[in-house]
């Protein structure tokens, strides 16, 4: 038997009235990607001797997206949103404006540039190719579009270097976030990082904690996975392992007015979360005295969560999981151009009390990167 | 002299420092005498029921930022023996949630025998002996309190999901 199914809005918005039989209110998307096409592109941005370095190494792409969305996974891109010509998805502003800006009528989109410069080891090309993407994103996109916003990548290897490519580029009005890869060499809530993250509250920067990192170790809590598909549905425990050192470590008492998003990274996963930290807070909580309040309190304060990819389930156990969220402000709505999550936007929409849907699709993002 | 008060033991068998279960009134009460101060909470942690008298009294420690403990030694918690949960021993209150989360304070007096001489009943009955009578006694007090905050609790509405 057939059950009745409404509009295919699973598909990706691909006009104005589309948008409208889904949300009239306003959008602001979180996470949008620009990939870097080639290494040439960057070459205006870097001093000549990283050039030649580029250029007699024959380099030409860092190696971690590689890895983390092979170009033939279906979740790479979205076919609608893969350019006809061999074009690297994402890789040039036009692109953007007509597969989501101009047809999703944004008011702002958040731009996030995963090149996966973490992956190269020698400090100071590292750090000259992480000022290069911050000035391509600046030159190529933030001054081409006034809708967007963008995120800066650091040398995340280095404390010292990512606080000074902070101070070099932080202050820019079209940086309001810092990217960090979920996956690293060390838990972001080490003490190391401590002047990190008290440098970006100071330059009023969200830290974005997103998908991807080329850490020093495996890739998972347990060695090697052989799969993609391994790699994809288990990384919300690097999101996991991330928030529970940045809570339990005291980040927040270091740096009280740091935002966190966790993007890409899912977001009903965080009940349960929520429920064992505050559990074993209750008894351990002596080891951490700097934590003086329920964990998933300081969750609901410090942390916003995009709705890309949403791990949806039939719409009763949907709704009930968002219930748990016990917050209307926690979720941004993200596109996550160009990957293919096939999100139902209808579903999460219809499945959240009517209050949280405008807060969702724009007003929490709002207010939080400060639009 | 209301019924509700047992006559425990001797003040003098419990030291500074020292805890004893007792029997009274059909459940077990957990007696510590905290720097000669003596304090009654009823012997079952309001979590899952796990003997308190067999807990730990460990140091307050706080934090204002990672690494600046604060390890107070002058006051300690009551640490329940299955969980960690800490609690005040003079108030009942739980550390993480003051308002909602407490066990069960009863008042413990020190009464001297001559007060108490052929007071009922109790697992101890005041010796009735001319010499024994000038002895001090515990008397537990199964009353209800008034409840008490501790000086320290956070009054904010603890959520405790």
């Amino acid at each position: 038997m057939i059950t009745p199914t409404r509009p295919a809005l699973i598909e990706p918005v691909v006009d104005r009235a589309g948008r409208e039989a889904l949300w009239t209110g306003s959008v602001i998307d979180v996470d949008v990607h620009a990939q870097v096409p080639s290494a040439e592109t960057l070459f205006p941005y870097l001093a000549q001797q990283w050039v030649d370095w580029c250029t007699e190494r024959n380099w030409k792409q860092p190696q971690g997206p590689l890895s983390h969305y092979p170009p033939n996974s279906p979740r790479t891109c979205r076919p609608q949103w893969r350019p006809a010509d061999g074009r690297t998805p994402a890789s040039d502003v036009d692109l953007l404006r007509r597969h989501v800006l101009d047809p999703w009528d944004v008011d702002r989109a958040i731009l996030n540039c995963y090149y996966g410069i973490d992956s190269i080891r020698q400090p100071d090309w590292h750090n000259a190719m992480a000022g290069a993407v911050n000035d391509w994103l600046i030159e190529e996109w933030l001054n081409k579009d006034s809708r967007l916003r963008a995120s800066m990548v650091l040398p995340a290897r280095d404390p010292a270097s990512m606080i000074r490519e902070i101070e070099r580029v932080g202050s820019h009005p079209g940086i309001v976030q810092v990217l960090l890869p979920v996956r690293t060499d060390a838990l972001w809530g080490r003490r190391m990082f401590f002047p990190v993250f008290e440098a970006m509250a100071e330059h009023g920067l969200v830290a974005g904690l997103h998908y991807g990192g080329t850490a020093d170790g495996v890739p998972s809590t347990t060695g090697y996975p052989s799969y993609f598909i391994e790699e994809y549905a288990a990384e919300w425990q690097a999101f996991g392992s991330q928030i529970t050192s940045m809570v339990a470590e005291g980040l927040f008492r270091v740096a009280p007015d740091l935002r966190v998003s966790v993007l890409e990274g899912g977001f009903l996963w965080l009940p349960a979360w929520g429920w064992r930290m505050n559990k074993d807070w209750k008894g351990l909580r002596r080891e951490v005295p700097w934590l003086t309040e329920p964990p998933f309190d300081l969750v609901r304060r410090h942390f916003r969560f995009s709705t890309a990819p949403t791990e949806a389930g039939p719409t009763p156990l949907l709704e009930k999981a968002i219930g748990w969220l016990r917050s209307e402000d926690l979720l941004m709505f993200a596109t996550d151009y160009p990957h293919a999550h096939d999100d139902d936007l209808a579903q999460l929409l219809s499945a959240m009390p009517e209050s949280m849907r405008a807060k969702t699709m724009a007003e929490n993002a709002r207010s939080w990167y400060r639009l | 002299m209301s019924t509700r008060r047992y006559v425990v033991g001797k003040a003098a068998d419990l030291a500074d420092g020292e805890k004893m279960a007792v029997e009274v009134g059909g459940r077990s009460i957990a007696i510590f005498n905290v720097e000669g101060r003596y304090y009654g909470l009823l012997n079952r942690c309001p979590h899952r029921g796990a003997d308190l008298c067999a807990g730990r009294f460990l140091p307050r420690v706080t934090a204002a930022v990672p690494g600046e403990y604060h390890y107070d030694t002058e006051h300690t918690f009551l640490v329940c023996p299955w969980h960690g949960w800490e609690f005040d021993v003079t108030t009942g209150q739980s550390y993480f949630d003051p308002v909602g989360m407490r066990g069960r304070p009863y008042k413990v007096d020190v009464e001297s025998g001559a007060t108490i001489a052929g007071m009922q009943p109790g697992p101890l009955r005041a010796e009735t002996v001319s010499v024994q009578v000038e002895d001090d006694y515990l008397v537990v007090d199964l009353r209800p309190q008034r409840p008490q905050r501790a000086q320290s609790a956070r009054t904010e509405k603890q959520e405790t999901v």
